[in-house]
């Protein structure tokens, strides 16, 4: 057993920290308003901030820091998983988590299961930064239950035709495909008759429409499907398996926790208890407010636990499934309390959102608070994940 | 021992809760989130109308001369649609220190208005620097023969912006840091130097930032005696929290139907969700919370009714319900998934409402201390 990194780890955290603060504009962690766990906020949400952020991406596109653990023959580094776990790390740290949907999710699972053309396909221009991708997956009637999804998508010639209605799909509105899954074998067992598709969000038939979350913000979108011609080739891997295989990318979105996020944001409000005298006496000096820290302060080093443990599992070839639900309902519940703890430690000035003079962080905890709540519902529900690892993990019957 | 509402509590209750579902959608939150005065003064009139302004003020002075109990439920009834208005600014905070501590002169002048709707009133404590206390107020007021001048920065001074009159806490003793020489004023909110600022705050409700700048006040608009504000606050803000408990029974009871309501009719994996236990346990939780609110609430309530020493049962009933609010509007937006995490869908207004008013006349944290307070510790 050894609780440290080794010294080629240290020296890759060091130097991506140091490319942070190059690359970055220094008020950068200021600027973004992203709720550790939250999955409400977009982490830049002016068209300036998203031009650095594009720039910073394709930078580290270019050192191969978005495929770090990747093989080589597909534009990886074959380095490996601890440090693509410390690259998330420090980069969520500095509010400007790198890794998405189309590096972290979609890219390891057509590695996995995709096929020769998938894999010629879509890896270059995913390891590249070139093109982004949402998820297709809920919808009105399929939350929690996807295998009940309805929209199907029928063989017609050389294509696939696509009907139905998507929802709460992140970011579709700013991305250029959907990774989709959708019924092929309408009359097939629950499991066995969904396949997963890329598809062209400019694909005629394709209607994306905003929706607007608590927070405020424009972040998901209804996506409406009405008729739309996929090439067969855009199946990942093989028809009618998309079930399984979404099994596994939900593991791999599941590791996607932005845990050094976590870490910011405690660090700010420990210097606030600091410097905030409340009543006459400094914040840091008041004893619930000390217990409540403390608390945080245990549960983020306990999270973190469970984020280097599954980044060391792949390491030595094991693939975390149930390890990943563990630790996206251990960092989502304290997403919470981290919400929770900083309303408790603002009292009255909790209320202030961000613009009014008055709001300490800029409003940041109010935001957060709100934000907070789609933290234990995004990416699968804390109840889920505990039925994951009751039952998947443990062994007990499921119902 | 007798747990429910009379009669005439009943019909109260009910017509309250009829008249308000009519009257008050949640919509009208909506609407009035941007609107500049943040309240509907046809509903205003409808309430005053209906004798609710009147509800605490004694007949001789034009009120109907209701208990505090009375009061609750209306409170809660308006918790229950989260009812945007200065009500309670101008009937609790400002109303009650009023009708306790005012003179007859200001009685005679003031609650006859308060009655019947024409005046709405503010309470300004918090200044920059406070939390919860009211032992460091810093805002000085100065004699100046029969004047006393007002200086001083106070925040969250709800409905501000459209208050007839504010009340102020000042310091008219040297002594900072203490309970003494703390003075109650009643300012006219159109005296010269007053300057008041919207502030953009979580459930949307009107707080604002004034700003005191040698405000003269006429020594006769002292509320109590000075350098006796100290009692009257605390008095006013046991109050004043339990009847925003009543508030947030309602505004938890309203999450929590509509929580039970979508765990029958949500079907996942083939069943309703509320057939799976982890939500039939979130709803069995919120039951312990909506029902132990009520209870300790309308303890608080009865004993305030009675004219019996409440400190006790405020302070529980604050601590209590405050932590209950945010648990059970936070299960309410579990319960639902993500519809609830949309602007459209109504369960945030709530769950914004909860947060607000457990921050309303300190947390449940400052509670528990006042608790321990009564307990002798
Ligand atoms: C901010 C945000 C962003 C999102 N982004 C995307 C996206 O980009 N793409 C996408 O496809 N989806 C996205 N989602 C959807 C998300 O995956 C679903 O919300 C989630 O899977 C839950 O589904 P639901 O909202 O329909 O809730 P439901 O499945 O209806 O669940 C309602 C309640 O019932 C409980 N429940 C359901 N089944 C069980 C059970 N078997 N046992 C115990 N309890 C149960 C749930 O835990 C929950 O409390 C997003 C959601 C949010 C909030």
């Amino acid at each position: 057993m050894e609780f440290k990194f080794s010294k080629q780890e240290e020296k890759f955290r060091t130097e991506v920290e140091n490319f942070l603060k190059e690359e970055l504009p220094t008020d950068w962690p200021d600027k973004s308003m992203h709720w550790p766990g939250g999955y409400g906020s977009i982490e830049i949400e002016n068209k300036e901030n998203q031009r650095i952020f594009l720039e910073y991406r394709k930078k580290l596109a270019k050192k191969g820091w978005l495929t770090i653990s990747w093989p080589k023959g597909y534009g990886g580094e074959e380095h490996s998983y601890m440090e693509q776990a410390i690259f998330d790390e420090v980069t969520s740290y500095y509010r400007a988590t790198a890794s998405g949907i189309s590096t972290g999710i979609a890219g390891p699972t057509i590695l996995r299961f995709g096929t020769e053309e998938n894999k010629k396909d879509w890896i270059p221009g995913i390891a590249n930064a070139e093109i982004d991708l949402w998820l297709g997956y809920s919808e009105p009637n399929a939350g929690s239950d996807l295998a009940s999804i309805q929209t199907t998508a029928l063989k017609d010639g050389d294509d696939y035709i696509i009907n139905g209605q998507k929802i709460w799909s992140t970011l579709a509105h700013e991305s250029d495909y959907a990774w989709l899954i959708a019924r092929t074998d309408p009359d097939g067992h629950r499991h066995k008759s969904v396949s997963l598709f890329i598809v062209d969000n400019n694909t005629p038939g394709v209607t994306i429409r905003p929706l607007i979350n608590i927070v405020g913000v424009h972040s998901f979108n209804e996506v409406f499907f009405d008729n739309v011609r996929v090439p067969k080739k855009n199946i990942i891997g093989q028809e009618n398996m998309g079930f399984y295989y979404l099994m596994t990318a939900l593991d791999f979105e599941r590791l996607m926790v932005g845990i050094g996020g976590f870490r910011r944001v405690f660090e700010q409000f420990v210097e606030y208890v600091k410097q905030t005298e409340k009543d006459g006496a400094p914040l840091g000096e008041n004893n619930n407010v000390r217990q409540k820290l403390s608390e945080i302060a245990v549960k983020i080093e306990i999270a973190y636990m469970f984020f280097w443990r599954t980044a060391e599992m792949l390491d030595k070839g094991n693939v975390p499934s149930v390890e990943s639900s563990a630790l996206k309902l251990v960092t989502t519940e304290l997403s919470r309390n981290l919400a929770d703890v900083a309303m408790e430690i603002l009292g009255p000035y909790n209320q202030l959102m961000p613009g009014s003079e008055w709001a300490p962080f800029s409003g940041m905890a109010p935001r957060g608070y709100l934000d907070s709540i789609s933290a234990t519902i995004g990416a699968g529900t804390s109840e889920i994940q505990r039925n994951i690892i009751a039952t998947r993990g443990l062994g007990l019957p499921a119902r | 021992m007798d747990l429910d509402f009379n009669k005439e509590q009943k019909i109260l209750k009910s017509s309250a809760r009829d008249f308000l579902k009519k009257e008050c959608p949640t919509s009208l939150i909506r609407e009035m989130k941007n609107d500049k005065k943040g309240y509907s003064e046809t509903l205003w009139n409808k309430m005053t109308d209906l004798g609710w302004m009147g509800v605490i003020i004694p007949e001789e002075y034009g009120g109907i001369g209701g208990s505090f109990l009375d009061l609750s439920i209306l409170l809660e009834a308006m918790g229950e649609v989260c009812c945007p208005g200065p009500f309670f600014s101008t009937i609790v905070s400002g109303g009650l220190a009023i009708l306790d501590n005012g003179s007859e002169d200001q009685k005679k002048a003031l609650l006859p208005d308060l009655a019947e709707g024409r005046i709405i009133l503010s309470l300004g404590l918090t200044e920059p620097g406070n939390w919860y206390g009211t032992e460091n107020i810093a805002a000085t007021a100065i004699k100046d023969k029969e004047n006393y001048i007002i200086e001083g920065t106070k925040l969250f001074v709800e409905n501000a912006h459209i208050a007839d009159y504010i009340l102020c806490a000042a310091r008219t003793g040297e002594n900072m840091k203490s309970k003494e020489g703390l003075t109650l004023f009643l300012v006219d909110s159109k005296t010269p130097g007053i300057k008041y600022k919207l502030l953009d705050t979580l459930a949307y409700d009107k707080q604002c930032e004034v700003i005191f700048d040698k405000v003269k006040v006429p020594e006769e608009n002292i509320i109590g005696k000075e350098g006796q504000a100290w009692d009257i606050l605390e008095s006013l803000q046991e109050k004043a929290a339990v009847a925003k408990c009543a508030e947030m029974v309602g505004c938890i009871q309203t999450a929590f139907n509509m929580s039970v309501a979508y765990a029958k009719e949500r079907t996942q994996f083939g069943k309703p969700i509320g057939a799976f236990q982890a939500v039939q346990h979130h709803c069995a939780n919120m039951v312990i919370d909506v029902d132990g609110s009520r209870f300790i609430t309308y303890k608080a309530a009865w004993k305030i009714s009675e004219g019996l020493p409440a400190s006790m049962e405020a302070s529980m009933a604050k601590s209590w319900v405050s932590n209950a609010s945010r648990k059970v509007t936070f299960l309410g937006h579990q319960i639902h998934g993500a519809i609830s995490f949309c602007d459209e869908h109504d369960m945030h207004l709530f769950y914004r409402k909860a947060k607000a008013a457990e921050t309303a006349f300190g947390d449940g944290n400052y509670h528990l201390e006042k608790v321990a307070g009564q307990l002798g510790l």
